[in-house]
């Protein structure tokens, strides 16, 4: 692959698309990653320097691509990833972010880091040692955080001779498994990280496998769909108020498209307050825009002086979320102090933070098997569940299957400030009314 | 659905600027860091996507390490100007003189480790609660892991190990008395993305980007310049190359490459099947491996 076609090919066509890659230890997930920007040419001379240099020192002769992806000291000398790492990769046709986490049960919170702004989700497995149970908790965080696609890659091939009967039955296991899920599209790729078998190009040791090598497989994923465009949500997050001469009675309500399509001319409700009026424009800098779409930034500018500020929602009054004090919702938590019920967070939820305390923890999800544990008292830890709260201010949701951003949110400790867990909201439960706005007159 | 479809610089821009304003809406007293270089100039467009026609909720300052080259700092003051927003310049010059900043003995070394102190004790001057910064990850191994909203304690470090989760676009800025944090809001650029970008907005750059003529010298596998700063040992030989540089920093640590670069077309293609990283170029990251991680530790932005 030739990276100046990067240029040639217009930068305007080419899409972004985040993956996060999961493994156990050993897998070979480093491999891979470095595999992919060693031959996407996406790596550097001197970061290669970097390598041999380190691979020297610790007295291993060859090269060590997995060197390449972990990053600080600490985990350096320990010899394992820790934390959530970024790395970039572009091809001629697309840009990659990938979050790079660990898969130890104990880094759950990283996973669930990486996982919340993917559009795919890549575990690792062994071939040799097939469907485990990091490979179910993996695959549970990638569902439960929304992640659209999965692609299991079935590594270390040739340590089973490149059998097909290996890859198949590893399939057929995970084909089972997964039905419990929520993913909606499940690719399966045989590869060896270490050697490049199936990552860049097709391999002549798998003739057998009709499939798309790994890296063509993320060049054509189709993306685009995954989001949401039905429902318009415009959370307001700034008010651009120039108080100059030249503009003297502008008001523009600046933000990012959470979900949904905005036109200029569309009828707008602003939540929770409930008032109506209709877009007179959508500004991007000095341009005037048609519409806007998730997820753009733009500023909206309204046709009446309604009262608007920061926290507020803009929706479409034929398409109107939740509006409520009191969710239930899927947390995972993310701190050493455990999860105290009627302890005083903050809840950050699009562009609002309000106070907010757990009322009930419903039960706690065994990530391994997927169990539901009720007459749990707390959360620690890496754990997962399902809670009942209840905030100060009125939160404007979606169940976060339906809009991931304006299903989302983040509960901050009081006291320490410490972001403590990370939540997706549930459809509600028990039917909570819609909100009602007669003739939207308020 | 297809229309719908927006390019990644558009989805970086976008990220960008949503960052921007969360932290306008979040913080007191924010700061934008800018030093003239590429990455700054990138911020600066993106605070203006963010806030115009209003004007920035924040002023703009330059840790001068007083080894600037000149004409970056001339274009430093004509954009700002041009631009119509508020100019704050400390330099290390006078953090040295304060006794904030202490220099080694050898005068050849670069500032950009002063520009630490130096950034700090402005910090305090102005009591700034968050400081945005051009940082990206795909600059080094120590950045692949930084979040997009850094917290320095007291003392103005960062501790890798401490850091809060970050997910979706959520961020948590809440702060204690005398904390302050980084923010980061072009982490996911990559130095190929800054260049497109720069084309597309068609923005004026530094002309030390673009090939000149210059008088430099070969030390550390690079061509460094000479000048008031930076005088050549005894062995080193000064030549006149065509030159131009990849970033831009302190002179006595920035190398030039070779190059006959004279548009930004021309760079973005340069860059596209360049082999040696941008931060290759800079003669203080070479002292370890985790020259970047340790000199974070300190403080450096
Ligand atoms: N035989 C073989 N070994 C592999 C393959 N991929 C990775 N490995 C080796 O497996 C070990 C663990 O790989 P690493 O990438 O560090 O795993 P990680 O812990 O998942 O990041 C290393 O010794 C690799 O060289 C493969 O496809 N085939």
């Amino acid at each position: 692959m030739d990276s100046t076609q990067v240029i040639e090919d217009g930068i305007e066509k080419s899409e972004l698309l985040r993956f996060s890659t999961c493994g156990s230890v050993d897998d070979g997930k480093s491999t891979l990653i470095g595999r992919l920007l060693y031959d996407s040419k996406s790596l550097f001379e001197d970061q290669l320097d970097a390598l041999e240099r380190s691979v020297t020192l610790s007295g291993e002769l060859k090269v060590n691509l997995a060197n390449l992806t972990d990053g600080l000291r600490a985990e350096r000398e320990q010899g394992i990833t820790i934390d959530v790492a970024y790395r970039y990769l572009a091809t001629p046709k697309r840009k990659f972010i990938i979050a790079d986490t660990p898969g130890h049960i104990q880094y759950t919170r990283n996973m669930v880091t990486g996982a919340s702004t993917a559009n795919l989700a890549v575990i690792l497995i062994d071939a040799r040692k097939g469907v485990i149970e990091q490979t179910r908790r993996h695959s549970y965080i990638a569902s439960l955080l929304g992640i659209p696609h999965l692609v299991l890659c079935v590594n270390k091939m040739d340590l089973v001779d490149f059998d097909k009967k290996v890859y198949d039955s590893i399939c057929d296991d995970y084909e089972k498994f997964s039905s419990r899920l929520d993913i909606k599209d499940i690719t399966y790729i045989p590869m060896s990280a270490l050697d490049g078998d199936n990552i860049v190009d097709l391999s002549p040791k798998m003739p057998w496998y009709k499939g798309p090598s790994f890296l063509s497989f993320l060049e054509t994923l189709h993306i685009v769909n995954d989001r949401n465009f039905s429902d318009p949500r415009f959370p307001v997050q700034w008010v651009i108020r120039p108080r100059s001469d030249e503009y003297h009675d502008f008001r523009a309500f600046s933000g990012q498209m959470a979900c949904g399509v905005f036109k200029v001319g569309d009828d707008v409700l602003s939540l929770p307050a409930g008032k109506r009026s209709r877009i007179k424009e959508i500004l991007h800098l000095d341009q005037s825009l048609d519409l806007a779409f998730t997820p753009m930034s733009v500023a909206i500018r309204l046709e009446d002086e309604i009262d608007v500020s920061r926290g507020d929602v803009l929706v479409h009054p034929d398409h109107i979320p939740y509006v409520s004090n009191e969710i239930e919702a899927m947390v995972c938590w993310m701190h050493e102090m455990p999860l105290l019920s009627g302890r005083k967070y903050f809840l950050k939820h699009l562009n609002q933070t309000s106070k907010a305390v757990i009322k009930e923890v419903i039960f706690r999800t065994d990530i391994n098997d997927l169990t539901e544990n009720y007459d749990v008292p707390s959360l620690s830890l890496n754990e997962i569940g399902k809670v009942k709260i209840k905030t100060q201010a009125k939160l404007v949701f979606d169940n976060y299957k339906r809009c991931r951003s304006t299903g989302s949110f983040i509960l901050i400790d009081e006291a320490t400030h410490a972001t403590v867990a990370a939540g997706m909201i549930c459809e509600p439960a028990n039917n909570i009314p819609m909100p009602q706005y007669d003739g939207y007159v308020i | 659905m297809e229309h719908y479809r927006l390019s990644h610089l558009d989805t970086l821009e976008s990220e960008s600027i949503h960052i921007m304003r969360e932290v306008a809406a979040e913080f007191q007293q924010p700061v934008l860091l800018f030093s003239g270089g590429k990455d700054s100039l990138v911020m600066l467009r993106i605070a203006e996507k963010a806030f115009r026609p209003a004007k920035l909720p924040f002023p703009v300052m330059h840790i001068d390490t007083g080894h600037n080259f000149p004409e970056v700092l001339k274009f430093r003051d004509d954009l700002i100007e041009s631009i119509g927003e508020q100019l704050i310049v400390r330099t290390v010059e006078d953090a040295i003189q304060k006794g904030i900043a202490v220099e080694t003995a050898d005068g050849n070394v670069s500032r950009n480790r002063l520009q630490s102190p130096t950034l700090l004790s402005a910090i305090e001057e102005f009591k700034f609660d968050a400081a945005f910064g051009g940082g990206r990850r795909d600059e080094e191994k120590a950045r692949a892991k930084e979040r997009i909203f850094s917290f320095r304690d007291e003392f103005g470090q960062w501790d890798p190990k401490n850091q809060r989760p970050e997910l979706w676009n959520i961020y948590n800025g809440r702060t204690f008395e005398g904390e302050n944090i980084r923010v980061f809001p072009i982490s996911n650029w990559t130095e190929l993305d800054v260049w497109q970008y720069i084309e597309r907005e068609k923005m004026e750059i530094p002309s030390i980007y673009f090939a000149h003529e210059r008088d430099v010298f070969y030390r550390d596998d690079q061509w460094l310049s000479t000048g008031e700063y930076m005088a050549p040992r005894r062995n080193e030989m000064v030549q006149k190359k065509t030159v131009r540089f990849r970033t831009i920093g302190d002179m006595v640590c920035t190398g030039a490459i070779e190059s006959t670069c004279s548009t930004v077309a021309d760079i973005i293609t340069e860059i596209a099947a360049f082999r040696v990283s941008e931060r290759g170029g800079r003669a203080d990251d070479r002292f370890s491996e985790t020259a970047m991680e340790d000199r974070k530790k300190e403080g450096y932005f």
